[in-house]
C-alpha cells in the first residue's frame, strides 16, 4: 500500500518540471495561441522526443523504454501543469495504445517504435461531429480496403502522420500522408491543441487485429482518461498556485486579497477538488498500471473528478485575478481554455458519469453475487 | 501507488475478515428504535463488542500492550477499521476516547495513575468525552474561559463548557481550562483529566435538532482535582488541543456513516418514473459525482497512512477530508429524502425504508458541519495552513487575555 510516487518516480518527475520550465514556458504555448495554424510547437515535440518520453510505458521491444503506466502519468501530469502545446496525448495515449490494444503483431512492429521517437505523430478519430459519441451512428464505411467518412474534430489531425479511425466495421490504421484524404484545419476553444476535419475519400485503409470494436475503444478511451486526468490534474494545481500566488502580491483595501475569506475559501475550495481529483486519479494510474478490473471505474472516478477540478481551478484563477485575468495578455485563460479540451475530447462529463454509474451499480451487483 | 495489500497484508485481512464474521455483533434482538445511538440497549452492544476485540487483540491494534492495545502496525489497525466498516460495524461511543483524547494522554501525562486510565477505555468498560468548547469559545478554540486555579496540590475549577458529546454517559472527561488570564490567550492554558462523578461537576442534557439527548451542558463549580491529573505543561493546553483536533478531523475525515452503497440500495427499491430511482438518470448523475467524493475520503485515507507508515505526521491537508465527509453526509441524505418523494418525510424507523436512517442522517447532517470543527475553519486551515495565505487581521493576538473584547 502506497498512496505516493516511488523516489524514482518522483526524481523522473522532478526532472520533467525542470526541464519543462525550460523548454516550455508559457511564452511558448502563447506562440502557438497567436498563430492556430502552427497547431503544436514542432520545436518543443522534437525536445520531448529526444527525451523518449513518447515512449515511456512502450514495451522496449517496440523501441520504448518499457517505464511503466505510473511513470507516464507522471509525465502527463507535468505535461499539463506546463500547458505544454504538443500531440503527445493523441500520438502516445490514444494512437499507441490503440496499437497496443487492438493492433497486430506486425502493426505494433512497424508504428510503435516511430511513435517512441516522436518521428511520428498519430492520433485518433473517433467523433463526426455535435453529440454524444455512439458507435451505433458511426457513419464512416469501410469497404473494398478504404474508408469513406468524415471525421470532426480530431484533435492534432493537422500534424498527425497517421490515424486510427472508428469506422461503422471497427477500428483502422490510415495513412493521412496518403491519397483520398483531405483535411482542414478548425478553430477551436484551444488553439494550442490543433484540430482539424479529415475528410476520408476511398482512403486506403488497414483494419487493426480483429476484436470487437467497441470493447476496444472503450478500454482505449478508458486508459486514455487516466492520463488525461494527470494531465488536467498538473493544470489544475498549477492554476491553483497561480491564484495563490497573484492573492499574496494583489492588495486592495490596504490588505493582500489573499487575506481576505471569500478569496481564501474559494482557493480553498479548489484545494478540496484538486485533492479529489489526485486521489482519484492516483487510484487510476494503480489500476492502469497493474491492468486492475477496477480499471473502467477507476477511470470514470478520475476523468470526472478530474474535469471538475480543473474547471473549477481555472475559472476561480481567472476570478481571483480580476479584471487583468481576463485579457488575453494574461496566461489565466490557457488554463480556462486547456481544461475544456481536456474534459470534451474522450465525451464530456455526463458521458463519463454514466459510464461511472454503470459500472459502479455492475460492481455493487457482482459484490452481492459472491 | 499501489493500493493493494502486499500478501502479508492480503493473509491478515482474510484472518481479520473471518473474524469479524464469525464474532460480529448480533443486533437484531434490537427494536427499531434501540437500534440508535446512545440507546441503552445499543450502547450495551457496542460495549460488548469493543471488550470481544479488546480480548482478541483487534482493539487500538497499534497501541503498546501496556497500555490496552496490540502491539501492531498502523497498517494492521488500519484494515481491521476497514474490515469493520465493510461489515457495516460502526460504533462512535469510543471514538472521542480512542482516537482524539487518550492518545494525547499518551503524548503530554507522564503520571502512571493517569495513563492506567487508558487500557479500561480500549476495553470499552470506560467511556471519554471531550470537554472543550464553552458558550464563548467554540471555533475560536483558545477563547476558553472556565478557570481553574492552584491550590496546594490540587487545581479548583470553575465555569462551563457546552456541545460535549457522550458527557451523559462518559465516566471521564479532558477538559482545558484558563490557568492565566494575564498572558495571550493560548498561552493562558492547561489540559486535565477529570472522574465524571467528581463533587460539583454536573450534566445537563441539550436535545440536538435531531431530537436525539447527545450533547450536553457541564457546569464546573468548585471542581478540585489533584495536580497529577494535569496533562502537560501549565500553559500547555494548547499543545494539547491542537493534538486532539488534529486527531479528531483525521478520524472525522476518514468516513463513517451511510455511504454510496446504502444509497444504491435504497435507489433500486424506490419506484420512480420508469422502474427505480436506481435507472433514473438524473440520480445516476448524481451519484457517480458523491462516488468520486467518497472514493477520495477512502483514498486520502491511505494517504494519511502512508505518511505514518514513513514516520511522518499528517498534515493540515487533512481538514479536506473533513471537509468533503461533512458535504457527503448533508448530500447523500438530501439525495436519499428525496428519490422517496412523499414517503422521504416518514422518518417512523417502524415503517421507514432503511429503519428511517436516511431522515435521521437528514436531520443530522447540519451538525455534520460544525462538530470537530466548521466547514469554515476547515477552509481558513486550508487557505492558511496549506496554501499559505495571510491570517485575518487579529484583535486578540498579543493582548492578555482578560483585555480581549468580548461579543455575545
Ligand atoms: C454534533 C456536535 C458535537 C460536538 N461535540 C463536541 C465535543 O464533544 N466536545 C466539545 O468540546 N465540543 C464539541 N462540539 C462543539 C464544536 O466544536 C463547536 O460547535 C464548533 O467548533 C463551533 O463553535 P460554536 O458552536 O461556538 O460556533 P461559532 O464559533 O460561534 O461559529 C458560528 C459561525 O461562525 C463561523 N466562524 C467562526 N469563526 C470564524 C472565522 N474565524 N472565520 C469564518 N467563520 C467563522 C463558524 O464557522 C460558524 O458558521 C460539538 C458540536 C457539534 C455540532
Amino acid at each position: 500500500m502506497n498512496f505516493d510516487y516511488t523516489d524514482d518516480q518522483k526524481e523522473l518527475k522532478d526532472e520533467a518540471r525542470r526541464f519543462l520550465a525550460d523548454v516550455a514556458p508559457l511564452t511558448v504555448a502563447r506562440g502557438v495561441l497567436d498563430d492556430p495554424a502552427r497547431g503544436h510547437d514542432a520545436a518543443l515535440w522534437a525536445r520531448i522526443g529526444e527525451q523518449g518520453w513518447c515512449g515511456a510505458a512502450i514495451p522496449e521491444l517496440y523501441g520504448g523504454l518499457g517505464l511503466g503506466y505510473v511513470e507516464l502519468c507522471a509525465l502527463a501530469e507535468e505535461l499539463g501543469r506546463a500547458v505544454a502545446p504538443v500531440p503527445f496525448a493523441s500520438s502516445v495515449y490514444l494512437f499507441a495504445e490503440a496499437l497496443l490494444i487492438a493492433g497486430s503483431e506486425a502493426q505494433k512492429a512497424e508504428w510503435l517504435p516511430k511513435v517512441s521517437t516522436g518521428e511520428l505523430i498519430g492520433t485518433i478519430a473517433a467523433t463526426e461531429g455535435a453529440g454524444v459519441l455512439v458507435a451505433e451512428r458511426i457513419a464512416t464505411r469501410f469497404e473494398n480496403g478504404t474508408l469513406t467518412g468524415t471525421k470532426l474534430p480530431v484533435t492534432d489531425g493537422m500534424a498527425a502522420d497517421s490515424a486510427v479511425v472508428l469506422a461503422k466495421e471497427g477500428l483502422f490504421l490510415v495513412d493521412l500522408t496518403g491519397p483520398g484524404v483531405t483535411r482542414e484545419s478548425v478553430s477551436t476553444l484551444d488553439p494550442t491543441r490543433g484540430a482539424a476535419k479529415l475528410v476520408f475519400d476511398k482512403a486506403p485503409a488497414e483494419p487493426l487485429a480483429s476484436g470487437n470494436a467497441r470493447e476496444q475503444l472503450s478500454r482505449i478511451h478508458d486508459r486514455a482518461a487516466i492520463l488525461l486526468a494527470f494531465e488536467a490534474l498538473g493544470g489544475a494545481d498549477r492554476a491553483l498556485e497561480m491564484a495563490r500566488d497573484y492573492a499574496l502580491e494583489r492588495y486592495a483595501f490596504g490588505r493582500p486579497i489573499g487575506s481576505y475569506q471569500a478569496i481564501k475559501h474559494k482557493l480553498a475550495d479548489v484545494f478540496v477538488r484538486n485533492e479529489v481529483a489526485r486521489a482519484n486519479a492516483y487510484y487510476g494510474a494503480w489500476a492502469l498500471s497493474s491492468d486492475a478490473p477496477e480499471l473502467g471505474l477507476a477511470a470514470a472516478a478520475a476523468r470526472v473528478s478530474s474535469s471538475a477540478a480543473y474547471y473549477l481551478a481555472a475559472k476561480e484563477n481567472i476570478q481571483t485575478h480580476g479584471g487583468i485575468g481576463f485579457t488575453w495578455e494574461a496566461d489565466c485563460h490557457f488554463f480556462y481554455r486547456r481544461a475544456r479540451h481536456l474534459s470534451l475530447i474522450l465525451g464530456a462529463p455526463r458521458v463519463w458519469k454514466r459510464h461511472l454509474a454503470d459500472r459502479l451499480v455492475a460492481r455493487l451487483a457482482a459484490e452481492e453475487v459472491q | 501507488m499501489n493500493f493493494e495489500d502486499n500478501p502479508a497484508e492480503a493473509e491478515y485481512r482474510a484472518k481479520v475478515r473471518a473474524w469479524i464474521a464469525a464474532n460480529r455483533p448480533d443486533m437484531s434482538h434490537l427494536l427499531p428504535e434501540e437500534n440508535r445511538n446512545w440507546h441503552p440497549a445499543h450502547k450495551e452492544v457496542a460495549r460488548k463488542w469493543q471488550h470481544i476485540k479488546a480480548d482478541a487483540g483487534y482493539a487500538c491494534l497499534s497501541w503498546p500492550k501496556e497500555r490496552g492495545g496490540a502491539g501492531g502496525t498502523q497498517i494492521e489497525e488500519a484494515i481491521f477499521n476497514q474490515e469493520e466498516a465493510r461489515a457495516g460495524i460502526q460504533f462512535t461511543y469510543f471514538m472521542t476516547g480512542l482516537h482524539m483524547l487518550l492518545p494525547a494522554m499518551m503524548e503530554f501525562s507522564t503520571d502512571e495513575a493517569s495513563l492506567a486510565r487508558v487500557p479500561p477505555a480500549v476495553r470499552g468498560e470506560e467511556i471519554w468525552c471531550q470537554l472543550f468548547s464553552e458558550p464563548s469559545s467554540g471555533s475560536d478554540s483558545a477563547g476558553i474561559r472556565t478557570a481553574a486555579v492552584q491550590d496546594g496540590n490540587d487545581w479548583v475549577i470553575n465555569g462551563q463548557k457546552v456541545w460535549n458529546s457522550g458527557a451523559q454517559i462518559a465516566d471521564y472527561g479532558m477538559m482545558v481550562a484558563r490557568t492565566d488570564p494575564t498572558v495571550p490567550k493560548h498561552k493562558g492554558l492547561t489540559a486535565f483529566w477529570l472522574d465524571m462523578k467528581t463533587p460539583g461537576v454536573e450534566v445537563r442534557p441539550i436535545m440536538m435538532m435531531s431530537g436525539d439527548n447527545e450533547l450536553n451542558e457541564v457546569f464546573l463549580t468548585d471542581v478540585r482535582i489533584p495536580d497529577n491529573q494535569r496533562v502537560g505543561e501549565i500553559g500547555g493546553g494548547w499543545k494539547v488541543i491542537i493534538s486532539t483536533l488534529m486527531n479528531e478531523r483525521a478520524a472525522l475525515g476518514s468516513g463513517t456513516g451511510l455511504n454510496w452503497r446504502d444509497v444504491i440500495k435504497l435507489a433500486g427499491q424506490v419506484p420512480s418514473f420508469e422502474g427505480t430511482a436506481l435507472d433514473d438518470p438524473t440520480f445516476r448523475e448524481w451519484l457517480a459525482d458523491l462516488y468520486v467524493d467518497a472514493e477520495a475520503i477512502r483514498l486520502l485515507s491511505f494517504r494519511t497512512l502512508t505518511a505514518l507508515s514513513h514516520g511522518k505526521t499528517p498534515g493540515p491537508e487533512g481538514s479536506a477530508g473533513k471537509l468533503l465527509w461533512s458535504g457527503l453526509g448533508g448530500n447523500l441524505s438530501s439525495q436519499a429524502v428525496d428519490i422517496l418523494d412523499h414517503g422521504g418525510l416518514i422518518d417512523d424507523p417502524a415503517i421507514a425504508l432503511a429503519s428511517g436512517a436516511f431522515q435521521h442522517r437528514f436531520l443530522w447532517a447540519p451538525g455534520l458541519r460544525l462538530g470537530g470543527g466548521t466547514d469554515e475553519i476547515m477552509k481558513n486551515i486550508i487557505a492558511e495552513r496549506v496554501l499559505g495565505l495571510p491570517g485575518e487581521p487579529r484583535v486578540d493576538k498579543d493582548v492578555p487575555f482578560r483585555d480581549i473584547p468580548r461579543g455575545r
